[in-house]
């Protein structure tokens, strides 16, 4: 086993240990605040499928958070308040299914990276940046503006959605299902990363002529992986709507676009469990600095500047050292 | 004889005022190295590039095995067939010199869209893979990171991963460049049995090898081709000479 693999099992039974212990200690809000960081941590492995191997420094990646959050948010509030959400040409009804949420937020964002990528891809650096940012404004400016569904109060929902043989308002089965979902992510990007399609993109990274000199065009892969990337960080948008039972269209917002990438770059740009070390240590800066002081972003962009400055591999690069081949 | 695989007419490309590439017309048949030799900033480098689509000539055109190039991208060249290396090693810095390759070897084995086997993983594409790097020379270097590589193994990784590609032709700039002589000695012989699977344009500025190995040789100075011929006709080619080989040979 390298020390790699040695951290990241680690890092992933970390999480749930403090829940069992917080279970046991019947402190409820520390497991509200475990599965808060773990649905950060999906929203950023995301995003890293992105920014870490594809090298895709995504400034918008709140839009695909929020059109997964809208999606649950829209489907349910249909479903508590009992009305269609479409009448015509055929029904639609609300659901509180999560299993229809996830999909629905998930496809509905892949067809967003569609079009956000089909315009931002071709263009790189800066540039890139500030068209995915810029999208992402007009997604948030248009949940803004949109009454229907709470505008700019948002839209609160009574019940958290429901999951088969789960009583999800429970903190504890909540948290289970989460971090299930956050592992079998982690999972896929790990296999993602191995497979052939994952040496194109790390390659699409690395030196995009040689790519090219294999025949393989890299504006197609990283479309691919642009589009995988919002789904998965659309499906914790999905989760997050429900852990607060609320939507608003600050899940759009270019602060939790940063938010995302700091997270990606406190846990170690491109490594597999980069996210989730750098959720848990966010979280976990949010509630202790948090409650001395109202300015404990201050010390976020202390260590960031410090990970920056002299740790570039973040948490897991500090821990477990250079990265392998890729 | 039969067509050339790779034939460029009337090709123009300038930069600005310079005019880097001057009405180049050139051929590559099957089973041939064809040498382009000349001077610094002759245009080699950028002729090259028209033919591989990195750059868009300003006029004329390009065949490659009876079609003509025009329009089509970089990346639908080298899947029809155009292997190329480049003058600085333009490799995956973070991948092993297997990966490389790998990548080099996808597009002929089903292409790089699939998500879920291991791309090391036993099969096809490793065993092209390996056959090309084990051509090369570099087998035992296999897993080595390209960032750990010398010079010398970065170059042999550019003809293993332009040869695992299943070229119909192969484009070498300065393969030998920063070569130690052994190396250079080594790639000699591995070039010479290559010609009869792809045949090779090679610019290269190590005039041992281009004598040994050149079946004709174009010279290129300021962008025109001055001489083209038989490797015997351009050493006693006088206008040659005095453009780049000097008194040498
Ligand atoms: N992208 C570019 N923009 C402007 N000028 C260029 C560009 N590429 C090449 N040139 C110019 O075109 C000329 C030919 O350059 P090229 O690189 O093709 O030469 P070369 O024969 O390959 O030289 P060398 O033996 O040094 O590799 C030079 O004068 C060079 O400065
Ligand atoms: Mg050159």
């Amino acid at each position: 086993m390298t020390r790699e693999t040695a951290l990241n099992l680690a890092l992933a039974l970390a999480l749930p240990a403090f829940v069992a212990s917080a279970y046991v200690a019947e402190e409820p809000f520390l497991i509200t605040l475990a599965t808060r960081a773990a649905i950060l941590a999906l929203a950023a492995t995301g995003l890293n499928l992105a920014l870490g191997f594809g090298g895709l420094v995504s400034f918008g990646h709140a839009a695909f958070f929020g059109i997964g959050g809208y999606a649950t948010g829209i489907l349910a509030s249909h479903a508590q308040d009992y009305t269609p959400l479409m009448e015509s040409p055929f029904l639609i009804e609300g659901t509180q299914a999560m299993l229809i949420h996830w999909p629905v937020g998930m496809i509905a964002a892949g067809c967003a990276a569609l079009v956000i990528g089909a315009l931002s891809l071709r263009t790189s650096g800066v540039y890139f940046i500030m068209i995915t940012l810029a999208f992402a404004q007009m997604f948030y400016y248009f949940a803004i503006s949109w009454p229907a569904y709470g505008g700019e109060d948002g839209l609160p929902l009574y019940l958290r959605s429901s999951f088969p043989g789960m009583n999800t308002l429970q903190p504890l089965p909540f948290f289970t299902l989460v971090f299930v979902v956050l592992i079998l992510a982690i999972g896929f990007c790990g296999m993602l990363s191995a497979s052939r399609f994952g040496l194109a993109l790390h390659g699409a990274r690395q030196t995009p002529a040689r790519l090219v000199a294999a025949g393989i065009g890299p504006f197609g892969v990283r479309m691919t992986a642009f589009v995988i990337s919002a789904m998965l960080t659309a499906l914790a948008g999905s989760l997050f709507a429900d852990l607060n039972r609320f939507v608003s269209p600050s899940m759009m917002s270019w602060h939790l676009s940063g938010e995302l990438i700091v997270l990606v770059i406190l846990g170690g740009v491109g490594r597999l469990f980069g996210p989730l070390a750098g959720a848990m240590l966010y979280v976990a800066i949010e509630h202790v600095a948090g409650g001395l002081t109202d300015h404990w972003q201050f010390f976020v962009g202390l260590l960031l500047l410090a990970v920056v400055l002299f740790a570039r591999g973040g948490l897991i690069g500090l821990l477990a050292g250079e990265r392998g081949h890729v | 004889m039969s067509e050339p695989v790779l034939k460029a007419g009337g090709l123009v490309k300038s930069f600005g005022a310079v005019v880097a590439t001057d009405s180049v017309s050139l051929t590559l048949n099957d089973g041939e190295i064809h040498a382009l030799i000349g001077p610094n900033g002759a245009g080699k480098s950028t002729l090259i590039k028209q033919i591989t689509g990195e750059l868009t000539q300003d006029s004329g055109s390009i065949e490659f095995a009876g079609k003509p190039l025009d329009g089509l991208t970089p990346q639908a060249r080298a899947r029809a067939g155009l292997g190329r290396s480049f003058q600085v090693s333009a490799l995956m810095p973070e991948m092993s010199a297997l990966q490389n390759v790998v990548l080099a070897a996808m597009v002929k084995e089903g292409g790089p869209y699939r998500f879920f086997r291991p791309v090391l993983a036993p099969g096809p594409l490793r065993d092209v893979a390996e056959a090309a790097l084990d051509r090369v020379g570099l087998s035992t270097r296999a897993g080595a990171r390209v960032a750990h590589l010398s010079h010398g193994e970065r170059r042999q990784v550019e003809i293993a991963a332009a040869l695992a590609l299943g070229p119909r032709a192969l484009l070498l700039d300065e393969p030998m460049a920063g070569m130690d002589p052994e190396g250079a000695a080594r790639l000699t012989t591995l070039l010479e049995g290559l010609r009869h699977e792809a045949p090779i344009l090679l610019v290269e500025h190590d005039m041992d090898a281009v004598f040994r190995l050149a079946d004709r040789i174009s010279v290129l100075v300021a962008g025109r081709i001055i001489a083209q011929g038989h490797p015997d006709e351009i050493r006693r080619d006088p206008a040659v000479r005095a453009a780049y080989l000097g008194d040498a040979p």
